[in-house]
């Protein structure tokens, strides 16, 4: 046991894109239609008939491209109703089992109090926790008649739909107005990446461990992240490849992973309009402000730090030469040379979300240096190594916005009688939903002492409910060069939580066990 | 510099009497994981030099362990009750001001605890069952309660004034606002609303104490060099036939247990840790882990007594004791943010130092030449400190609401306050606090 199955020797086998989701490697850009149908399981016998047959889109490279994709995943209660034994459920992690809304402590952590609180929820809350996420996308104009077409003979006595999420494509930018996904990990899918299971790395990259995004692969500890691990006798388990860490088990988990969806309401209104007032209706002023929020360029995208000099692994290495440049335009920098948070606030959305650091921060040239680093006395400044080392806290993005357009301009005039709501449905990918999803959310967006900050909680998602102790967790520092620093009061909550769950999004082999089982 | 000092005080339990010990416990909070710091048990709240305290069942939940990996008999030590606690001044000021000051609700407490007499001295009873620690970290050495809210309204006064009056620091230099706000603050300690008490001076004995301690442990060490050296190799033969078989025990805990502990987490930015287990029998392991305790001890007394313990910044105190013979270990902290953070926090930044300490105890994930590995099986490691911890039923925090660097900072900025000159360098530095 301990160390000694990791990939010493027996090279890690390549990955089987016809088992995997498609969403796990792609965004599914060119089909800008989509909807998330979401269900409960009324008969299992006939969702199983139905899933023999469902249309899953996998990770294949077709060409030419589809032109629609279905992705399927279930909650923990989905799971239970399809029948998969208690033995086996065992297998998952607790925060699975448990729910994004199911423990006090949880929604504590996530922020999900006050206006946030789960008993608010449209969908995921107590007693209203869909069992299965189907999402759709569809190239412009396809998306009823695939929404028709999937349905089949048994859909109506197999499945309840709770709601069928809309979503608007935006071109690329989030409701607020700000160019959307702009950086996202880059997974290792041919399983290169070496990592020290003792040593520290000493430089950020973008380039993650596959384990952290697809289950049954070596993650960025060099571990293979825990999942349902089943019996050869196990009913069902023919189905399933043989567990690469552990002799004589199946692999449940193997070519799967978690997918995190939020639905978040975005009052893009109140956003602009508390903007323009702490800027005096300046307008050049009230865009600086919203970028200082966001930590970066409207118009453009780009970092409010200067790019870094040398090249960043995992950061403009894939697509054409546009793509890679533009890569580079957004995404070769680090906060290294802003260790004041005066060009990039501290606070920024993007710097808190991720903050693109090492193991270990600073110098660290030569053994002597690293070593007094180790021990705690190599820093320079008083923040110098307050936060989580980014590898290992990362999620892949793939989330749609919903409801109307609304431009930064109209968005300062009264809202309309009839004004639509307008929002996100966040949806995250990722192997570990504790280390990823909620360390990310907790420790990095609602906590408001994230990189030695006070009294304040990510711009956009904070939730400004009271800490005890703390006289505010509304406002929003903005270093001062020579000065200090200036800051923003009486921020508002301007997302609102709607929705949420967390989901396994299973390998086909995976959907496969689930049509075996219980029948 | 006041000294300070640390309580824990461990009894078993009368068996008949734990349910009425648990719900007395139970009363002292507001919910579950969130205490009544006026009770009318132990009103925490009205003792100034009380950082920390809590109030702990030792029902260890891995009896079991010793034997599945040693095949020796399991030992079911009685239920105990701990109550743990940092003050300020000697731990004898604080049992007689607390048996004073809270005398019947101790008497309550305790009353459910095998060898106390109703009506005797609790004062007296504590420091009979008084459990030394083997290792105590503080944060910051030296730095009261008092100072503590003495700085935090400095700090909150100049966010305020600052706030409210941006002419006073728009296009000055850094220099110039230094002095402003200086003045500010001796304007505001006239008129009565800000105080900042000088430190107490440091008693003759104590200094003297931690003077021997700070040269006789080194000088111990040195002493000890050669036969250590020539013990090296039988150690590393022995460390390592042990790493070889030594069992890992890690499966995640139940769900209800899972719940059960996290329902007590994240009310406030700092959380309580309370975990227990068996150490390896023989002792080799004891001795490794008391010698390694015995250093570590050391640098938390006089070299991490500043703000961070090695690259750790966000325990507030900690300790490690044993118990039973030294057959068993609790370890108790005070730490920053939520379970899952500090529990990265170790393994990425001190995972070496776990794993000298850890290791040593029974089922903790296997490690190689003492300080490799072990931690760093992330998923197995956070399974282990999960099934080896307690729900705490009372834990208490005098400054609610901030956190170890915002103790940090507001410390700082009040060096900065009071020192009339300093240099560009440092000026810049002490400005970026606010």
């Amino acid at each position: 046991m301990g160390g000694a199955f990791l990939n010493k020797g027996n090279m890690p086998s390549s990955v089987d894109y016809a088992d995997v989701q498609g969403l796990v490697r792609f965004g599914f850009a060119k089909m800008t239609e989509a909807c998330y149908l979401l269900l409960r399981i009324k008969d299992p016998a006939a969702a199983r008939e139905w899933l023999r047959s469902a249309p899953i889109t996998t990770a294949e490279e077709k060409k030419p491209l589809p032109q629609t994709a279905l992705q399927i995943a279930f909650s923990c209660d989905g799971l239970e109703k399809l029948q998969v034994p208690d033995g086996v459920m065992a297998g998952f992690s607790a925060e699975f089992r448990l729910g994004m809304a199911g423990e006090e402590n949880r929604s504590r952590r996530l922020g999900d109090t006050g206006a946030n609180s789960p008993e608010r929820w449209q969908w995921g809350g107590s007693g209203n926790v869909p069992h299965a996420v189907i999402m759709l996308f569809a190239e412009p104009g396809w998306l009823e008649g695939w929404k028709q077409s999937i349905r089949g003979k048994s859909w109506n006595a197999a499945f309840d739909e709770i709601a069928c999420l809309p979503t608007t494509d935006m071109g690329g930018v989030e409701p607020f107005g700000f160019i959307d996904g702009i950086s996202q990990p880059e997974i290792d899918w041919a399983q290169t990446r070496k990592v020290s299971i003792n040593g520290d790395q000493l430089q950020y990259g973008n380039v993650v461990c596959l384990g952290e995004f697809l289950l049954g692969y070596s993650n960025e500890y060099g571990r293979f992240t825990d999942r349902p691990l089943l019996d050869p006798q196990e009913r069902g388990s023919e189905e399933l490849l043989p567990a690469a860490d552990q002799a004589g088990k199946k692999d449940l988990g193997l070519n799967g992973t978690f997918v995190v969806m939020r639905q978040l309401q975005q009052d893009v209104r109140r956003f602009w309009q508390f903007l323009d007032k702490a800027s005096n209706s300046d307008r050049d002023a009230r865009y600086k402000l919203a970028e200082a929020f966001v930590g970066r360029s409207y118009s453009d995208g780009g970092p409010l730090v200067p790019l870094s000099k040398a090249p960043i692994p995992g950061v403009g290495n894939s697509g054409n030469d546009a793509k890679r440049r533009q890569d580079i335009d957004r995404n070769q920098f680090t906060y290294d040379s802003d260790v004041d948070g005066t060009r990039c606030p501290y606070g920024a959305h993007i710097r808190r979300g991720n903050p693109r650091n090492a193991d270990i921060p600073g110098e660290t040239k030569g053994l002597i240096s690293h070593l007094i680093h180790i021990l705690g006395f190599g820093d320079k400044n008083v923040r110098d190594d307050l936060l989580a080392s980014t590898r290992f806290h990362r999620v892949l993005r793939r989330g749609r916005e919903y409801g109307t357009k609304l431009s930064p301009e109209g968005a300062l005039q009264p809202a309309p009688s009839d004004d639509g709501q307008r929002g996100l449905h966040f949806v995250a990918v990722n192997a570990n939903i504790t280390r990823q999803f909620e360390f990310v959310q907790n420790a990095w967006m609602a906590r408001t002492k994230f990189d030695g900050l006070t009294e304040e909680s990510d711009p956009l998602l904070g939730n400004r409910e009271a800490v005890p102790g703390c006289p505010f967790t509304n406002t929003f520092s903005l270093p001062q060069e020579n000065g200090v620093r200036r800051r923003v009061m009486d921020v508002p909550q301007f997302i609102a939580v709607r929705g949420g769950a967390y989901f396994f999004l299973p390998s086909l082999r995976a959907v496969r066990y689930l049509c075996k089982i219980g029948s | 510099m006041m000294p300070q000092s640390n309580v824990m005080v461990t009894a078993p339990l009368k068996m008949e009497r734990e349910a009425e010990l648990r719900s007395l416990l139970a009363s002292m909070n507001e919910v579950p994981g969130k205490v009544n710091p006026a009770n009318l048990l132990v009103p925490f709240e009205k003792f100034e030099q009380l950082h920390f305290a809590r109030f702990v069942i030792l029902q260890d939940q891995t009896l079991e362990d010793i034997h599945t990996a040693y095949g020796l008999p399991r030992v079911d030590y009685p239920l105990a009750l701990a109550f743990i606690a940092d003050v300020d001044g000697t731990a004898d000021d604080f049992r007689n001001d607390l048996a004073r000051r809270a005398a019947d609700g101790l008497q309550r407490i305790f009353s459910c605890c095998q060898g106390f007499t109703p009506g005797e001295d609790p004062a007296r009873w504590m420091k009979d069952h008084e459990n030394p620690a083997a290792a105590m970290y503080k944060n910051w050495r030296g730095r009261t309660v008092r100072q503590i809210h003495e700085e935090n309204a400095l700090r909150l006064a100049l966010e305020a004034h600052l706030q409210s009056n941006p002419a006073s620091i728009a296009g000055k230099t850094q220099h110039q606002i230094h002095q402003a706000l200086r003045e500010f603050v001796h304007v505001e300690a006239l008129a009565g609303r800000l105080t900042l008490t000088d430190p107490p001076p440091t008693p003759f004995g104590w200094w003297l104490q931690n003077l021997i301690h700070f040269i006789g442990v080194p000088l111990l060490l040195l002493l000890l060099t050669p036969f250590l050296i020539l013990y090296l190799p039988v150690f590393i033969y022995q460390l390592r036939s042990r790493e070889k078989t030594d069992m890992e025990i890690a499966p995640p805990v139940g769900l209800s247990y899972e719940q059960k502990l996290a329902r007590l987490e994240d009310y406030d930015v700092t959380n309580q840790f309370t975990v227990m287990g068996a150490i390896k029998p023989g002792l080799f392991r004891l001795w490794t882990m008391s010698f390694l305790l015995w250093v570590l001890d050391w640098t938390a007394r006089h070299i991490y007594i500043r703000g961070h313990l090695a690259r750790i910044s966000t325990i507030h105190a900690a300790r490690w004791v044993f118990l039973n013979d030294k057959k068993r270990m609790v370890f108790a902290s005070n730490y920053d943010g939520s379970l899952d953070s500090y529990m990265d926090d170790f393994i990425n930044k001190v995972g070496w130092g776990l794993n000298l300490v850890f290791s040593n105890g029974v089922s903790y994930p296997t490690t190689n030449w003492l300080v490799l590995d072990g931690s760093k099986d992330e998923q197995k490691y956070k399974y282990v400190l999960r099934r080896h911890q307690l729900p705490t039923e009372v834990w208490y925090k005098a400054y609610p609401g901030l956190s170890a660097f915002d103790l940090k900072r507001n410390t700082l900025i009040r060096q900065g306050i009071e020192q009339s000159d300093m240099s560009d360098h440092e000026l810049r530095q002490w400005v970026a606090l606010f």
